[in-house]
Protein backbone atom coordinates (compact mmCIF):
# COMPACT_ATOMS: atom_id res chain seq x y z
CA UNK A 1 0.00 0.00 0.00
CA UNK A 2 3.12 2.16 0.02
CA UNK A 3 2.36 3.27 3.55
CA UNK A 4 5.88 2.57 4.75
CA UNK A 5 9.12 2.47 2.83
CA UNK A 6 11.23 -0.71 2.87
CA UNK A 7 14.67 -0.18 4.41
CA UNK A 8 16.10 -2.24 1.57
CA UNK A 9 14.78 -3.80 -1.60
CA UNK A 10 11.95 -2.74 -3.88
CA UNK A 11 8.24 -3.42 -4.23
CA UNK A 12 6.63 -3.78 -7.64
CA UNK A 13 3.00 -3.68 -8.64
CA UNK A 14 2.20 -4.10 -12.32
CA UNK A 15 5.89 -3.65 -13.18
CA UNK A 16 6.08 -0.34 -11.38
CA UNK A 17 8.30 0.40 -8.40
CA UNK A 18 5.68 1.81 -6.06
CA UNK A 19 8.14 3.81 -4.02
CA UNK A 20 9.33 5.66 -7.09
CA UNK A 21 5.81 6.60 -8.05
CA UNK A 22 4.51 10.14 -7.65
CA UNK A 23 2.51 10.51 -4.45
CA UNK A 24 -0.43 11.84 -6.39
CA UNK A 25 -0.63 8.52 -8.27
CA UNK A 26 -0.84 6.43 -5.10
CA UNK A 27 -4.62 6.69 -4.65
CA UNK A 28 -5.10 5.23 -8.11
CA UNK A 29 -2.76 2.34 -7.27
CA UNK A 30 -4.58 1.66 -4.02
CA UNK A 31 -7.89 1.42 -5.84
CA UNK A 32 -6.55 -1.59 -7.73
CA UNK A 33 -5.83 -3.45 -4.51
CA UNK A 34 -8.40 -4.56 -1.96
CA UNK A 35 -7.06 -4.58 1.58
CA UNK A 36 -8.29 -6.40 4.68
CA UNK A 37 -6.64 -5.44 7.98
CA UNK A 38 -6.36 -7.20 11.30
CA UNK A 39 -8.10 -4.26 13.02
CA UNK A 40 -10.75 -3.94 10.25
CA UNK A 41 -10.17 -0.19 9.73
CA UNK A 42 -13.80 0.67 9.12
CA UNK A 43 -14.98 4.28 9.21
CA UNK A 44 -16.77 4.49 12.59
CA UNK A 45 -19.18 7.24 11.58
CA UNK A 46 -20.43 5.38 8.52
CA UNK A 47 -22.80 2.41 8.39
CA UNK A 48 -21.78 -0.96 6.91
CA UNK A 49 -23.47 0.04 3.66
CA UNK A 50 -21.73 3.43 3.57
CA UNK A 51 -18.34 1.93 4.39
CA UNK A 52 -18.57 -0.28 1.35
CA UNK A 53 -20.16 2.41 -0.81
CA UNK A 54 -17.29 4.78 0.09
CA UNK A 55 -14.86 2.78 -2.03
CA UNK A 56 -17.22 2.95 -4.99
CA UNK A 57 -17.67 6.68 -4.47
CA UNK A 58 -13.90 7.06 -4.47
CA UNK A 59 -13.77 5.17 -7.77
CA UNK A 60 -16.40 7.49 -9.21
CA UNK A 61 -19.17 4.90 -9.57
CA UNK A 62 -22.70 6.18 -10.16
CA UNK A 63 -25.37 6.12 -7.46
CA UNK A 64 -27.18 3.50 -9.48
CA UNK A 65 -24.17 1.16 -9.51
CA UNK A 66 -23.74 1.66 -5.76
CA UNK A 67 -27.39 0.83 -5.11
CA UNK A 68 -26.99 -2.33 -7.20
CA UNK A 69 -23.57 -3.65 -6.10
CA UNK A 70 -23.41 -2.95 -2.36
CA UNK A 71 -26.44 -5.08 -1.35
CA UNK A 72 -25.09 -7.82 -3.60
CA UNK A 73 -21.71 -7.94 -1.89
CA UNK A 74 -23.34 -7.68 1.54
CA UNK A 75 -25.30 -10.76 0.56
CA UNK A 76 -22.07 -12.55 -0.38
CA UNK A 77 -20.53 -11.90 3.06
CA UNK A 78 -23.84 -12.75 4.77
CA UNK A 79 -24.61 -9.32 6.22
CA UNK A 80 -27.59 -8.25 4.14
CA UNK A 81 -29.58 -7.56 7.31
CA UNK A 82 -26.84 -5.45 8.93
CA UNK A 83 -26.48 -2.90 6.15
CA UNK A 84 -27.55 0.03 8.33
CA UNK A 85 -25.53 -0.88 11.41
CA UNK A 86 -22.54 1.15 12.42
CA UNK A 87 -19.24 -0.73 13.02
CA UNK A 88 -19.63 -0.37 16.78
CA UNK A 89 -22.92 -2.24 16.57
CA UNK A 90 -21.28 -5.23 14.88
CA UNK A 91 -19.26 -8.14 16.30
CA UNK A 92 -15.59 -8.66 15.38
CA UNK A 93 -16.42 -11.31 12.80
CA UNK A 94 -19.12 -9.12 11.26
CA UNK A 95 -16.81 -6.15 11.09
CA UNK A 96 -14.20 -8.23 9.32
CA UNK A 97 -16.82 -9.41 6.83
CA UNK A 98 -17.75 -5.78 6.14
CA UNK A 99 -14.05 -5.10 5.59
CA UNK A 100 -13.84 -8.01 3.15
CA UNK A 101 -16.95 -6.77 1.35
CA UNK A 102 -15.27 -3.38 1.07
CA UNK A 103 -12.11 -4.94 -0.31
CA UNK A 104 -14.18 -6.88 -2.80
CA UNK A 105 -16.69 -4.35 -4.03
CA UNK A 106 -14.62 -2.81 -6.82
CA UNK A 107 -13.40 -6.18 -8.13
CA UNK A 108 -9.71 -5.56 -7.53
CA UNK A 109 -7.01 -7.67 -9.13
CA UNK A 110 -5.38 -8.40 -5.76
CA UNK A 111 -6.72 -8.65 -2.24
CA UNK A 112 -4.15 -8.12 0.47
CA UNK A 113 -5.32 -9.69 3.73
CA UNK A 114 -3.01 -8.76 6.58
CA UNK A 115 -3.75 -11.06 9.53
CA UNK A 116 -7.49 -10.89 8.85
CA UNK A 117 -8.29 -13.46 11.52
CA UNK A 118 -5.85 -12.21 14.16
CA UNK A 119 -8.61 -10.81 16.39
CA UNK A 120 -11.23 -13.48 15.74
CA UNK A 121 -12.38 -16.70 17.44
CA UNK A 122 -12.05 -20.07 15.60
CA UNK A 123 -15.65 -20.00 14.27
CA UNK A 124 -15.30 -16.58 12.72
CA UNK A 125 -11.81 -17.45 11.52
CA UNK A 126 -13.12 -20.41 9.57
CA UNK A 127 -15.93 -18.27 8.04
CA UNK A 128 -13.49 -15.59 6.93
CA UNK A 129 -11.08 -18.09 5.37
CA UNK A 130 -13.93 -19.77 3.49
CA UNK A 131 -14.96 -16.37 2.20
CA UNK A 132 -11.44 -15.60 1.01
CA UNK A 133 -11.25 -19.00 -0.68
CA UNK A 134 -14.46 -18.28 -2.57
CA UNK A 135 -13.14 -14.91 -3.67
CA UNK A 136 -9.97 -16.61 -4.90
CA UNK A 137 -11.98 -19.18 -6.84
CA UNK A 138 -13.78 -16.34 -8.60
CA UNK A 139 -10.42 -15.21 -10.02
CA UNK A 140 -8.93 -12.69 -7.61
CA UNK A 141 -5.40 -13.14 -6.28
CA UNK A 142 -5.50 -13.26 -2.49
CA UNK A 143 -2.33 -12.60 -0.51
CA UNK A 144 -2.94 -13.75 3.05
CA UNK A 145 -0.45 -12.89 5.78
CA UNK A 146 -0.91 -15.04 8.87
CA UNK A 147 0.80 -16.84 11.74
CA UNK A 148 -2.04 -19.34 12.05
CA UNK A 149 -0.67 -22.84 11.52
CA UNK A 150 -4.11 -24.41 11.16
CA UNK A 151 -5.13 -22.07 8.36
CA UNK A 152 -1.95 -22.60 6.36
CA UNK A 153 -2.01 -26.37 6.67
CA UNK A 154 -5.69 -26.65 5.81
CA UNK A 155 -5.39 -24.49 2.70
CA UNK A 156 -2.58 -26.37 0.98
CA UNK A 157 -1.75 -23.41 -1.30
CA UNK A 158 1.45 -21.62 -2.26
CA UNK A 159 3.26 -20.60 0.93
CA UNK A 160 5.98 -17.96 1.09
CA UNK A 161 7.81 -17.89 4.42
CA UNK A 162 9.49 -14.72 5.62
CA UNK A 163 12.10 -14.57 8.31
CA UNK A 164 13.63 -11.30 9.50
CA UNK A 165 12.29 -9.58 6.43
CA UNK A 166 13.76 -12.09 3.98
CA UNK A 167 12.06 -14.78 1.89
CA UNK A 168 13.39 -18.09 3.20
CA UNK A 169 10.98 -20.50 1.46
CA UNK A 170 8.57 -20.39 -1.44
CA UNK A 171 6.66 -23.67 -1.95
CA UNK A 172 3.90 -24.43 -4.44
CA UNK A 173 1.93 -26.52 -1.92
CA UNK A 174 3.41 -25.50 1.40
CA UNK A 175 2.93 -26.32 5.06
CA UNK A 176 3.58 -24.33 8.20
CA UNK A 177 7.05 -25.14 9.42
CA UNK A 178 9.07 -23.68 12.26
CA UNK B 1 -17.15 15.89 -11.16
CA UNK B 2 -20.62 17.04 -10.13
CA UNK B 3 -21.29 13.68 -8.49
CA UNK B 4 -18.06 13.93 -6.54
CA UNK B 5 -18.97 17.45 -5.41
CA UNK B 6 -22.41 16.31 -4.36
CA UNK B 7 -20.91 13.41 -2.42
CA UNK B 8 -18.38 15.66 -0.68
CA UNK B 9 -21.17 18.00 0.48
CA UNK B 10 -23.39 15.12 1.56
CA UNK B 11 -20.56 13.46 3.42
CA UNK B 12 -19.59 16.72 5.14
CA UNK B 13 -23.15 17.34 6.29
CA UNK B 14 -23.43 13.72 7.42
CA UNK B 15 -20.34 13.83 9.62
CA UNK B 16 -21.36 17.22 10.98
CA UNK B 17 -24.62 15.61 12.12
CA UNK B 18 -23.18 12.33 13.31
CA UNK B 19 -20.27 13.81 15.27
CA UNK B 20 -22.84 15.80 17.25
CA UNK B 21 -20.77 16.51 20.35
CA UNK B 22 -17.76 17.65 18.41
CA UNK B 23 -19.87 19.83 16.12
CA UNK B 24 -21.64 21.48 19.05
CA UNK B 25 -18.29 22.23 20.72
CA UNK B 26 -16.86 23.70 17.51
CA UNK B 27 -19.96 25.78 16.86
CA UNK B 28 -19.94 27.03 20.44
CA UNK B 29 -16.32 28.18 20.28
CA UNK B 30 -16.81 29.81 16.89
CA UNK B 31 -19.96 31.45 18.19
CA UNK B 32 -17.94 33.03 21.00
CA UNK B 33 -15.36 34.27 18.52
CA UNK B 34 -17.90 35.81 16.14
CA UNK B 35 -19.85 37.31 19.02
CA UNK B 36 -16.70 38.80 20.51
CA UNK B 37 -15.57 40.34 17.24
CA UNK B 38 -19.06 41.76 16.61
CA UNK B 39 -19.11 43.21 20.13
CA UNK B 40 -15.75 44.85 19.51
CA UNK B 41 -17.13 46.35 16.32
CA UNK B 42 -20.19 47.73 18.15
CA UNK B 43 -18.02 48.98 21.00
CA UNK B 44 -15.96 50.81 18.38
CA UNK B 45 -19.22 52.45 17.25
CA UNK B 46 -19.99 53.59 20.80
CA UNK B 47 -16.49 55.01 21.23
CA UNK B 48 -16.66 56.86 17.91
CA UNK B 49 -20.00 58.32 18.92
CA UNK B 50 -18.66 59.50 22.26
CA UNK B 51 -15.60 61.04 20.66
CA UNK B 52 -17.66 62.74 17.95
CA UNK B 53 -20.03 64.02 20.61
CA UNK B 54 -17.16 65.53 22.57
CA UNK B 55 -15.56 67.02 19.48
CA UNK B 56 -18.89 68.50 18.49
CA UNK B 57 -18.80 70.58 21.66
CA UNK B 58 -15.43 72.12 20.82
CA UNK B 59 -15.17 75.21 18.65
CA UNK B 60 -13.14 78.39 18.35
CA UNK B 61 -14.36 81.92 17.93
CA UNK B 62 -12.76 84.76 16.04
CA UNK B 63 -13.64 88.23 17.34
CA UNK B 64 -13.40 91.20 15.04
CA UNK B 65 -12.62 94.79 15.91
CA UNK B 66 -15.62 96.91 16.61
CA UNK B 67 -15.25 99.06 13.54
CA UNK B 68 -14.73 96.27 11.03
CA UNK B 69 -17.28 96.23 8.22
CA UNK B 70 -19.56 93.27 7.70
CA UNK B 71 -18.33 92.79 4.13
CA UNK B 72 -14.78 92.33 5.36
CA UNK B 73 -15.87 89.87 8.00
CA UNK B 74 -17.83 87.91 5.38
CA UNK B 75 -14.74 87.93 3.20
CA UNK B 76 -12.78 86.26 6.01
CA UNK B 77 -15.65 83.85 6.50
CA UNK B 78 -15.55 82.80 2.83
CA UNK B 79 -11.82 82.26 2.96
CA UNK B 80 -11.98 80.21 6.13
CA UNK B 81 -14.81 78.12 4.66
CA UNK B 82 -12.41 77.07 1.90
CA UNK B 83 -10.04 75.36 4.34
CA UNK B 84 -10.68 71.62 4.07
CA UNK B 85 -10.36 71.11 7.84
CA UNK B 86 -13.33 73.39 8.53
CA UNK B 87 -16.64 71.64 9.02
CA UNK B 88 -18.91 74.53 9.93
CA UNK B 89 -18.65 78.27 10.11
CA UNK B 90 -21.18 80.76 11.44
CA UNK B 91 -21.19 84.53 11.40
CA UNK B 92 -22.64 86.13 14.52
CA UNK B 93 -23.23 89.86 14.29
CA UNK B 94 -23.07 92.26 17.23
CA UNK B 95 -26.86 92.47 17.40
CA UNK B 96 -27.33 88.76 17.28
CA UNK B 97 -24.90 88.13 20.08
CA UNK B 98 -26.65 90.74 22.22
CA UNK B 99 -29.95 89.04 21.47
CA UNK B 100 -28.63 85.65 22.46
CA UNK B 101 -27.06 87.06 25.61
CA UNK B 102 -30.24 88.82 26.72
CA UNK B 103 -32.27 85.75 25.95
CA UNK B 104 -30.00 83.54 27.98
CA UNK B 105 -29.64 85.77 31.04
CA UNK B 106 -33.06 87.40 31.01
CA UNK B 107 -33.68 86.12 34.53
CA UNK B 108 -30.40 87.41 35.85
CA UNK B 109 -31.35 90.90 36.93
CA UNK B 110 -27.91 92.05 37.90
CA UNK B 111 -26.47 91.29 34.47
CA UNK B 112 -29.40 92.88 32.67
CA UNK B 113 -29.16 96.01 34.74
CA UNK B 114 -25.46 96.44 34.13
CA UNK B 115 -26.03 95.96 30.44
CA UNK B 116 -28.61 98.73 30.48
CA UNK B 117 -26.29 100.91 32.53
CA UNK B 118 -23.71 100.56 29.80
CA UNK B 119 -26.12 102.02 27.26
CA UNK B 120 -24.41 100.40 24.29
CA UNK B 121 -23.71 96.99 22.73
CA UNK B 122 -20.46 95.77 24.31
CA UNK B 123 -20.12 92.71 22.13
CA UNK B 124 -17.85 92.16 19.15
CA UNK B 125 -18.94 90.51 15.91
CA UNK B 126 -17.51 87.04 15.61
CA UNK B 127 -17.14 83.92 13.51
CA UNK B 128 -17.79 80.61 15.16
CA UNK B 129 -15.70 77.84 13.60
CA UNK B 130 -15.97 74.08 13.95
CA UNK B 131 -13.34 71.74 12.57
CA UNK B 132 -13.77 68.06 11.72
CA UNK B 133 -11.30 66.99 14.37
CA UNK B 134 -9.98 68.55 17.55
CA UNK B 135 -6.41 68.31 16.27
CA UNK B 136 -7.21 70.58 13.32
CA UNK B 137 -7.91 73.76 15.25
CA UNK B 138 -4.24 74.65 15.38
CA UNK B 139 -3.95 74.97 11.64
CA UNK B 140 -7.21 76.94 11.40
CA UNK B 141 -5.98 79.39 14.02
CA UNK B 142 -2.68 79.61 12.24
CA UNK B 143 -4.44 80.43 8.96
CA UNK B 144 -6.39 83.26 10.60
CA UNK B 145 -3.32 84.78 12.17
CA UNK B 146 -1.51 84.95 8.85
CA UNK B 147 -4.49 86.18 6.85
CA UNK B 148 -4.31 89.41 4.79
CA UNK B 149 -7.24 90.77 6.76
CA UNK B 150 -5.70 89.96 10.10
CA UNK B 151 -5.70 93.62 11.14
CA UNK B 152 -9.49 93.56 11.55
CA UNK B 153 -9.27 90.59 13.90
CA UNK B 154 -9.38 91.47 17.57
CA UNK B 155 -8.50 88.00 18.83
CA UNK B 156 -8.78 84.30 18.18
CA UNK B 157 -9.68 82.42 21.31
CA UNK B 158 -7.80 79.33 20.22
CA UNK B 159 -4.90 80.08 22.55
CA UNK B 160 -7.16 80.24 25.57
CA UNK B 161 -8.76 76.96 24.67
CA UNK B 162 -5.62 75.34 23.36
CA UNK B 163 -4.87 73.20 26.45
CA UNK B 164 -8.39 71.75 26.47
CA UNK B 165 -8.44 71.16 22.74
CA UNK B 166 -5.05 69.51 22.78
CA UNK B 167 -5.98 67.35 25.69
CA UNK B 168 -9.14 66.26 23.93
CA UNK B 169 -7.33 65.45 20.72
CA UNK B 170 -4.79 63.47 22.72
CA UNK B 171 -7.52 61.53 24.51
CA UNK B 172 -9.34 60.70 21.28
CA UNK B 173 -6.21 59.46 19.58
CA UNK B 174 -5.30 57.43 22.67
CA UNK B 175 -8.75 55.90 22.93
CA UNK B 176 -8.62 55.02 19.24
CA UNK B 177 -5.17 53.48 19.50
CA UNK B 178 -5.83 51.51 22.68
CA UNK B 179 -9.17 50.35 21.30
CA UNK B 180 -7.54 49.14 18.11
CA UNK B 181 -4.74 47.26 19.91
CA UNK B 182 -7.24 45.77 22.34
CA UNK B 183 -9.55 44.66 19.53
CA UNK B 184 -6.76 43.16 17.44
CA UNK B 185 -5.31 41.27 20.40
CA UNK B 186 -8.67 39.86 21.43
CA UNK B 187 -9.51 38.96 17.85
CA UNK B 188 -6.20 37.11 17.42
CA UNK B 189 -6.71 35.18 20.66
CA UNK B 190 -10.25 34.28 19.63
CA UNK B 191 -9.17 33.13 16.17
CA UNK B 192 -6.40 30.98 17.66
CA UNK B 193 -8.83 29.33 20.07
CA UNK B 194 -11.24 28.52 17.25
CA UNK B 195 -8.41 27.26 15.07
CA UNK B 196 -7.19 24.96 17.82
CA UNK B 197 -10.64 23.60 18.48
CA UNK B 198 -11.00 22.59 14.86
CA UNK B 199 -7.48 21.19 14.88
CA UNK B 200 -8.30 19.01 17.87
CA UNK B 201 -11.51 17.88 16.21
CA UNK B 202 -9.59 16.78 13.15
CA UNK B 203 -6.87 15.21 15.29
CA UNK B 204 -9.57 12.96 16.73
CA UNK B 205 -10.44 11.86 13.23
CA UNK B 206 -6.88 11.15 12.04
CA UNK B 207 -7.53 7.40 12.09
CA UNK B 208 -10.47 7.85 9.72
CA UNK B 209 -8.36 10.00 7.45
CA UNK B 210 -5.72 7.29 7.21
CA UNK B 211 -8.40 4.69 6.39
CA UNK B 212 -9.75 6.89 3.63
CA UNK B 213 -6.26 7.18 2.22
CA UNK B 214 -5.74 3.43 2.34
CA UNK B 215 -8.87 2.68 0.35
CA UNK B 216 -7.61 4.98 -2.36
CA UNK B 217 -9.45 8.25 -1.79
CA UNK B 218 -7.76 11.24 -3.40
CA UNK B 219 -6.66 14.09 -1.16
CA UNK B 220 -9.51 16.32 -2.30
CA UNK B 221 -12.06 13.63 -1.69
CA UNK B 222 -10.81 13.36 1.89
CA UNK B 223 -10.35 17.06 2.49
CA UNK B 224 -13.66 18.10 0.94
CA UNK B 225 -16.04 16.86 3.63
CA UNK B 226 -13.90 18.38 6.40
CA UNK B 227 -13.94 21.74 4.66
CA UNK B 228 -17.71 21.50 4.23
CA UNK B 229 -17.99 20.60 7.90
CA UNK B 230 -15.93 23.66 8.84
CA UNK B 231 -18.07 25.85 6.61
CA UNK B 232 -21.28 24.48 8.09
CA UNK B 233 -19.99 25.08 11.62
CA UNK B 234 -19.11 28.65 10.59
CA UNK B 235 -22.53 29.25 9.04
CA UNK B 236 -24.43 27.86 12.02
CA UNK B 237 -22.33 29.96 14.41
CA UNK B 238 -22.91 33.08 12.32
CA UNK B 239 -26.68 32.55 12.26
CA UNK B 240 -26.88 32.00 16.03
CA UNK B 241 -24.53 34.89 16.72
CA UNK B 242 -26.59 37.26 14.51
CA UNK B 243 -29.73 36.35 16.39
CA UNK B 244 -28.04 36.88 19.75
CA UNK B 245 -26.48 40.18 18.71
CA UNK B 246 -29.76 41.57 17.41
CA UNK B 247 -31.66 40.43 20.50
CA UNK B 248 -29.04 41.78 22.92
CA UNK B 249 -28.87 45.13 21.14
CA UNK B 250 -32.66 45.38 21.05
CA UNK B 251 -32.96 44.96 24.81
CA UNK B 252 -29.78 46.79 25.76
CA UNK B 253 -30.43 49.81 23.57
CA UNK B 254 -32.89 51.70 25.83
CA UNK B 255 -30.69 51.10 28.87
CA UNK B 256 -27.57 52.27 27.09
CA UNK B 257 -29.38 55.40 25.94
CA UNK B 258 -29.78 56.44 29.57
CA UNK B 259 -26.00 56.29 30.05
CA UNK B 260 -25.08 57.75 26.66
CA UNK B 261 -27.87 60.14 25.61
CA UNK B 262 -28.40 60.34 21.88
CA UNK B 263 -26.81 56.98 21.10
CA UNK B 264 -29.29 54.36 19.97
CA UNK B 265 -27.43 51.06 19.80
CA UNK B 266 -30.14 49.15 17.96
CA UNK B 267 -30.46 51.84 15.31
CA UNK B 268 -26.68 51.86 14.95
CA UNK B 269 -26.81 48.10 14.40
CA UNK B 270 -29.66 48.39 11.90
CA UNK B 271 -27.85 51.06 9.92
CA UNK B 272 -24.80 48.79 9.79
CA UNK B 273 -26.67 45.49 9.55
CA UNK B 274 -25.24 44.54 6.18
CA UNK B 275 -21.64 44.86 7.29
CA UNK B 276 -22.40 43.14 10.61
CA UNK B 277 -24.19 40.17 9.07
CA UNK B 278 -21.82 39.76 6.14
CA UNK B 279 -18.89 40.17 8.51
CA UNK B 280 -20.19 37.48 10.82
CA UNK B 281 -20.74 35.05 7.96
CA UNK B 282 -17.38 35.83 6.45
CA UNK B 283 -15.58 35.33 9.76
CA UNK B 284 -17.43 32.07 10.43
CA UNK B 285 -16.93 30.50 7.03
CA UNK B 286 -13.35 31.68 6.51
CA UNK B 287 -12.35 30.59 10.00
CA UNK B 288 -14.00 27.18 9.59
CA UNK B 289 -12.63 26.51 6.13
CA UNK B 290 -9.09 27.75 6.73
CA UNK B 291 -8.71 25.96 10.05
CA UNK B 292 -9.86 22.71 8.43
CA UNK B 293 -7.55 23.09 5.46
CA UNK B 294 -4.52 23.82 7.65
CA UNK B 295 -5.35 21.20 10.27
CA UNK B 296 -5.91 18.39 7.79
CA UNK B 297 -2.76 19.08 5.81
CA UNK B 298 -0.48 17.09 8.06
CA UNK B 299 -2.63 13.97 7.92
CA UNK B 300 -2.65 13.91 4.15
CA UNK B 301 1.09 13.66 3.64
CA UNK B 302 2.03 10.14 2.39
Amino acid sequence: MAEEKPTRGRIFFEDQDIHKMKKSRLPRLRRKIGTVFQDYKLLPSKTAFENIAYVMEVMGASDKEIERDVPEVLEVVGLADKANNFPLQLSGGERQRVAIARALIHRPEVILADEPTGNLDPYNTSDIIKLLLRINELGTTVILATHNKGIINSLGRRVITLENGKVVRDEEKGKFRL
Amino acid sequence: MFTAFKRVIKSGWQSFRRNGGLSVATVFIMLMVIFLITSLYLLGGVTQFLIADLEEKVDISVYFKEDSSESNILKVKDEVAKIPEVKEIEYISKEEILDRFSQRYKDNQLLMESLQELGMNPFLPSLNIKAWQASQYGSVANFLENNSLKNIIEKVDYHERKPIIEKLSQITSNVNRVGLIFSITLAIVAVLVAFNTIRLAIYNLREEISIMRLVGASNWFIRGPFIIQGAIAGLVSAVISSLIVFAVCYFLSPKLEIVIPGFHLFNYLISNYLIVILGQFAIGVILGVFSSVIAIRRYLQV
